[in-house]
């Protein structure tokens, strides 16, 4: 009976120079996986390989060789001691391995629970092992129960939702202001990073003409044709502020750039229209006084970083029922696993019956010469029924449903019993 | 008749209980069970006052009980509109349990009808009573909005995320729909003067009595006149336009009940017990 072997490590495991060195592309995986098929060991094989981990799992009669020879291929591949990378391995066996799978896929095991690119990648690597027909019976039911277990954790929990990063953050408070971001006006003030993310973030949901201003103002301009807009001068922010709706703030500037008095002057000007300020520097660029005044909202790192805490507390409180549906779906699986192997049990037993009776027919008749053809077959006829009657009980209770907790181990003892096993 | 009414308050009851639990629990299906269920208290309520039509022969505002009994078919008739125009999900936190309380209230009272007059029977008095208590509704629903704006608000504001912040739509969505109930209750309201103007002076041969209801109303007009007007110039809006909707259903309130029960004038024959 095949077993499922899984042998990987990740982000937890091993550093990222490490992962480096034994991540593979598109075509090493498709290399690696003809020599998965070609080994005698190794029935059946997906691999999944990323920046943060790589998997290799295997169905096989022998575990202990598939993984050493899942061992050797990486080494060999990758032109690495095994010696290196070992003690960075993860080695998961039977339900262990399935349960692994599945949390990876519904992104527990990612470092930001509940991203969703995992899956994708995933799907990928399963279809690669579809075309090179590496996977059959086992992994297939396994990677189709893996999709659906992973579906079934982002619909019912809220692991993805809610901003891990600043930028994120930024657009989420923006939308529970705005609703909608088309048509609003951006000012980036500076440049950095996660402002300017939090500016492609924003052209991704439909925000509307992007201001660029910067100190050095043709830097002001590269950046601006980055985003399609215009730049305008440093010192033309104060009139700008009317006009725009969104300002993200990231300079290397100790005073404030934007003042109280300055937003308080124009508040009038934009007929009182919501204006929303991101403030990313340290030291402070906006006043922060200016969330007192009327329609107008402040928000600075610390702010946005209690965000963020906020959204990983909720995330990693659904990974709690993430975990309970990834246990629920293990027994699912291991069920049909089970049941999987009842049919070949009840078809082993009752071959081993039919070969004996045939044995014992031919033995039977051949002493007894003097027998009609119609007495033969009368004979023959006997022996099939009473295997039929003997084998009805037994055939009936393994395929029944009344004995999931020891199923494997029913069918262990009848295997046993009955010798199936050579 | 008894049955029908229990049976709308029961519908009410079951709403408010339905948008509570969405509150909490943010399932979709909650707040589509509390719609429907509002919905259906509608109909039955439809049948309640269509009866004590039928069964009076004249349009059945005279007492307190039918009184308030139309005020609450009005406001739940206008946030089923409101609520298929806006989509605003969370309305119905507000609007279930007022017409709930409004419809408890009106059933304790009592409903046998007094002589019917005369007063009653002209179709400027039905148009007047509709459209001004559509107006109510429609300025009780943005009283409710600005309530929620204001939460959401401070949520903001404070960095507290708390429980309303996921929970309560955006600070434009609410901005837009308690302006939208503000014109249309603006609306209703100039209406229900004009008609009111037509009806009194058909019956008492003038149009502005210097009735205190009359005066009242009239305060009202103006005070969402100058809040309209000032949004569509200055650009009143978010905070400010919470509170004067707040601030103007009170007078409304004032408007409504307590120049019947304080003051002297003729619109008291409406809410007599």
């Amino acid at each position: 009976m095949l077993e499922i072997v899984l042998l990987g490590l990740n982000h937890k495991t091993a550093p990222v120079e490490l992962r480096e060195c034994l991540a593979l592309s598109q075509e090493e995986t498709s290399k690696a996986l003809k020599a998965f098929q070609e080994s005698p060991v190794i029935s059946e094989a997906v691999l999944v390989s990323t920046c943060n981990r790589v998997e290799i799992l295997m169905a096989t009669e022998d575990k202990s060789n598939a993984v050493r020879a899942a061992k050797m291929f990486l080494s060999e591949f990758k032109k690495l001691p095994a010696s290196e990378f070992e003690k960075s391995l993860y080695i998961h066996k039977g339900d262990d391995a399935v349960r692994h799978m599945f949390r990876v896929a519904s992104s527990l095991d990612s470092m930001v629970v509940g991203e969703p690119q995992i899956l994708g990648q995933i799907k990928e690597a399963y279809k690669m092992a579809t075309l090179k027909k590496t996977s059959g019976v086992i992994l297939n039911k396994l990677l189709h129960r893996t999709f659906f277990v992973a579906k079934r954790v982002r619909s019912e929990t809220g692991i993805g939702d809610h901003a891990v990063s600043i930028s994120y953050a930024a657009v989420e408070l923006g939308r529970k202001i705005f609703g909608t971001f088309e048509g609003k006006k951006v000012l980036l003030i500076g440049a950095g990073e996660m402002a300017e993310l939090a500016v492609e973030h924003l052209i991704r949901n439909k925000a509307g003409d992007i201001l660029v201003a910067n100190r050095t103002f043709e830097n002001g301009v590269k950046l601006a044709k980055r985003f399609k807009g215009k730049a305008i001068r440093f010192e033309e922010i104060a009139d700008s502020l009317p006009h725009v709706d969104i300002v993200i703030s990231s300079t290397g500037s100790t005073d404030y750039v934007v003042t109280r008095k300055q937003v308080k002057a124009m508040i009038r000007r934009r007929r009182n229209r919501p204006i929303f300020f991101i403030d990313i520097a340290v030291p402070r660029d906006i006043d922060p006084e200016i969330n007192r005044l009327t329609n107008s909202y402040v928000y600075d790192i610390d702010d946005l970083k209690g965000v963020i805490n906020e959204s990983i507390g909720n995330r990693n409180k659904e990974a709690v029922k993430g975990e309970r549906i990834v246990d629920e779906a293990v027994i699912g699986f291991r069920q049909w696993y089970d049941n999987l192997d009842v049919v070949p049990t009840i078809v082993a037993l009752r071959n081993k019956m039919d070969a004996i009776a045939q044995a014992e027919i031919k033995k039977t008749l051949h002493s007894l010469k003097h027998l009609s053809d119609d007495d033969r077959r009368a004979i023959t006829r006997m022996t099939s029924a009473m295997i039929n009657k003997i084998l009805h009980d037994p055939t009936l209770l393994l395929k029944s449903n009344g004995y999931h907790q020891n199923k494997s181990g029913y069918l262990d003892i009848t295997r046993k019993l009955f010798k199936l096993d050579e | 008749m008894e049955i029908l009414i229990i049976i709308t308050i029961f519908f009410y009851m079951l709403s408010t209980a339905g948008y509570f639990a969405y509150l909490f629990l943010q399932k979709n299906y909650l707040q589509k069970a509390g719609f429907y269920l509002i919905s259906g208290g509608f109909l039955c309520h439809t049948a309640s006052i269509g009866y004590g039509f039928f069964q009076s022969g004249h349009f059945p505002v005279n007492n307190l009980h039918q009184t308030l009994s139309m005020a609450a078919w009005t406001i739940a008739g206008v946030f089923l509109i409101f609520q298929y125009r806006f989509h605003l999900k969370i309305l119905g936190i507000f609007a279930a349990p007022l017409v709930t309380l409004v419809m408890v209230i009106a059933a304790r009272l009592p409903s046998a009808p007094h002589q019917a007059d005369n007063l009653l029977n002209s179709i400027w008095l039905v148009a007047h009573v509709i459209t001004i208590f559509m107006g109510e509704a429609s300025f009780a629903l943005a009283c409710g909005v600005g309530f929620l704006y204001l939460v959401q608000e401070h949520t903001i504001k404070s960095k507290n995320h708390g429980f309303f912040f996921k929970r309560l739509p955006s600070l434009e969505l609410l901005d837009t729909t308690g302006y939208g109930c503000i014109v249309a209750g603006f609306t209703m309201l100039t209406l229900g003067l004009i008609t009111g103007f037509i009806y009194a002076k058909s019956v008492w041969g003038r149009f502005w009595s210097w009735d205190p209801k009359e005066v009242w109303s009239g305060i009202t007009w103006l005070l969402y006149a100058v809040l309209l007007h000032q949004r569509l110039t200055v650009g009143w809006r978010g905070r400010r336009a919470a509170i004067m909707a707040i601030i103007g259903f009170a007078v409304i309130l004032f408007t409504f009940f307590g120049v019947n029960f304080l003051l002297q004038g003729h619109h008291g024959e409406f809410t007599r017990l």
